[in-house]
């Protein structure tokens, strides 16, 4: 079963999702993230005013699996928090492409270009899929 | 897919484990664990030989009863924790872990004297768990057997179920009612059909390896390698209801000098107060910040919506109410509350 990919976002090779406009850049974790990780029952969300570093982990989405570290996709300020998500982290199951978990005030918008574009992301999620059978 | 112990066993199946373990309490769910290991032991002296090997009380058990009970080293520390089935004073089945099977069956035949042979039959036995409150209803679909007829902690020997012959036990590693059943290695797929089929009415769901743990941890059930290892004793693992020190056995005196001097460690139950998940490895404090253990199992529970945990932690510590759980660098917090997390719904 093919996870979903949004046509128009960027992606990362670790499943996070990014929209960017501007200087801005909301991120998430992406469909094939969720199917990953089961259930979701807890999102710990960054503090808004702590500055990131392209890679750094700076969130955990909690499974009932397990913890699952979330990667920043860009480098810059955090901005917003989604907090709906405290009493609501069943939505990044339900809808992961509208589970925006924070946003980004980019410090050098100039990395995004090395995001994967959907395209490529939806190719790299096929061949992980027919790797893991 | 997950590798357990050299076996490939699936973490859940479609519908997800908090599904799966939810079934399982209100209806029923199917588990395969064939992985599980089978030592057989016969012989005239099966009795006294295995009741110096193991901590429990085999001489107290009548034909048909299965007792839980630990393996211990000299130390005190565990080697396994296992089920004796007694078919008569000269012949036992035990049922180990699987990632213990190997050293289990050595340590036995390693230590076996008099008239004791012992015998690793875990390649012959296919085994499925069925467990819920609805677990009664469908086997018998199977079988013309009454299974009402099996107390806990009791077996049968069935000829006939669903077409072969079974050694049914009323037992299980989820707190609730239901029955585990070994079959001719060759007829676990037969049977896994015939009870997902005989279960549909009741919704019968099978159960990946995530909801396994996650019930087993509701009804503070313990697992090898986490609330009991090489050096978690019995004892510390609040399982001395388990152990007899009235007898010897391997064990026996490190574990009557570690009760007469004051058992150092303990393990208790934390309920979160705080959000976060507590997970297996992680520190536990005083409310005050000093380092008094760590969690041994954790995580989310399904039955109760909220993070749970088993630590094991500094005895002179254990009567406090509120502890501090390190988690992604904060410390969080928590409270004692009573084992088990769920109430047990065995049928008794």
């Amino acid at each position: 079963m093919m996870a979903k990919v949004q046509e128009g976002l960027f992606y990362t090779e670790t499943h996070e999702w990014v929209r960017v406009e501007g200087r801005k850049a909301w991120i998430g974790v992406t469909d094939f993230a969720q199917h990953a990780m089961g259930d979701v029952v807890y999102v710990e969300l960054p503090e808004v005013g702590r500055t990131v570093s392209k890679g750094d982990d700076f969130c955990v989405v909690e499974s009932v699996k397990g913890a699952n570290d979330v990667y920043a996709p860009l480098s810059g300020k955090v901005v917003e928090v989604n907090d709906a998500l405290e009493d609501s982290p069943e939505r990044v199951n339900e809808d992961a492409y509208g589970s925006w978990i924070a946003i980004l005030e980019l410090s050098d918008p100039s990395e995004s270009a090395q995001l994967l574009t959907w395209e490529a992301y939806r190719t790299f999620v096929a061949e992980t899929e027919r790797k893991e059978g | 897919m997950v590798d357990f112990g050299g076996w490939e066993l699936p973490v859940q199946y479609r519908p997800g484990i908090v599904e799966e373990h939810l079934r399982v309490r209100e209806t029923a769910g199917l588990f395969d664990v064939s992985h599980m290991g089978e030592v057989l032991v016969e012989g005239e002296d099966a009795e006294a030989w295995l009741q110096g090997m193991v901590t429990n009380d085999v001489r107290s058990m009548h034909d048909g009863q299965v007792l839980y009970s630990l393996l211990c080293y000299p130390n005190g520390g565990v080697v396994d924790d296992l089920l004796i089935y007694r078919y008569d004073p000269r012949r036992y089945f035990l049922v180990v872990n699987a990632s213990n099977a190997q050293k289990d069956y050595e340590w036995f035949a390693g230590h076996a004297s008099g008239n004791v042979r012992v015998t690793d039959r875990s390649a012959d036995y296919a085994e499925l768990a069925l467990q819920g409150p609805k677990a009664q209803q469908i086997l018998q679909r199977l079988t013309k057997f009454d299974l009402g007829t099996i107390p806990f902690f009791h077996f049968a020997e069935i000829p006939d179920l669903a077409g072969m012959a079974a050694l049914v036990s009323r037992t299980g590693y989820t707190g609730e009612d239901g029955f585990e059943i070994f079959v001719p290695w060759t007829g676990g797929t037969d049977l896994w059909d015939a009870l997902l089929d005989a279960g549909k009415p009741e919704g019968l769901l099978p159960i990946g390896l995530g909801a396994r743990d996650s019930l087993r941890f509701e009804a503070c059930l313990p697992l090898y390698g986490h609330e009991i290892s090489v050096h978690i004793s019995p004892l510390e693992a609040d399982l001395g209801r388990f152990v007899r020190l009235d007898k010897p056995f391997i064990g026996r005196d490190a574990l009557a000098a570690m009760t007469a001097g004051g058992v150092p460690r303990k393990i208790i139950g934390l309920s979160m107060e705080d959000k976060g998940v507590p997970r297996a490895g992680y520190t536990v404090r005083t409310s005050g910040g000093t380092e008094i253990g760590t969690v041994t199992t954790g995580g989310f529970s399904p039955s109760l919506g909220t993070g749970i945990a088993l630590a094991l932690l500094d005895a002179s510590h254990c009567d406090e109410e509120e502890f501090h759980i390190d988690i992604h660098g904060k410390g969080r917090r928590a409270k004692r509350v009573k084992k088990p997390f769920v109430r047990k719904r065995y049928h008794k």
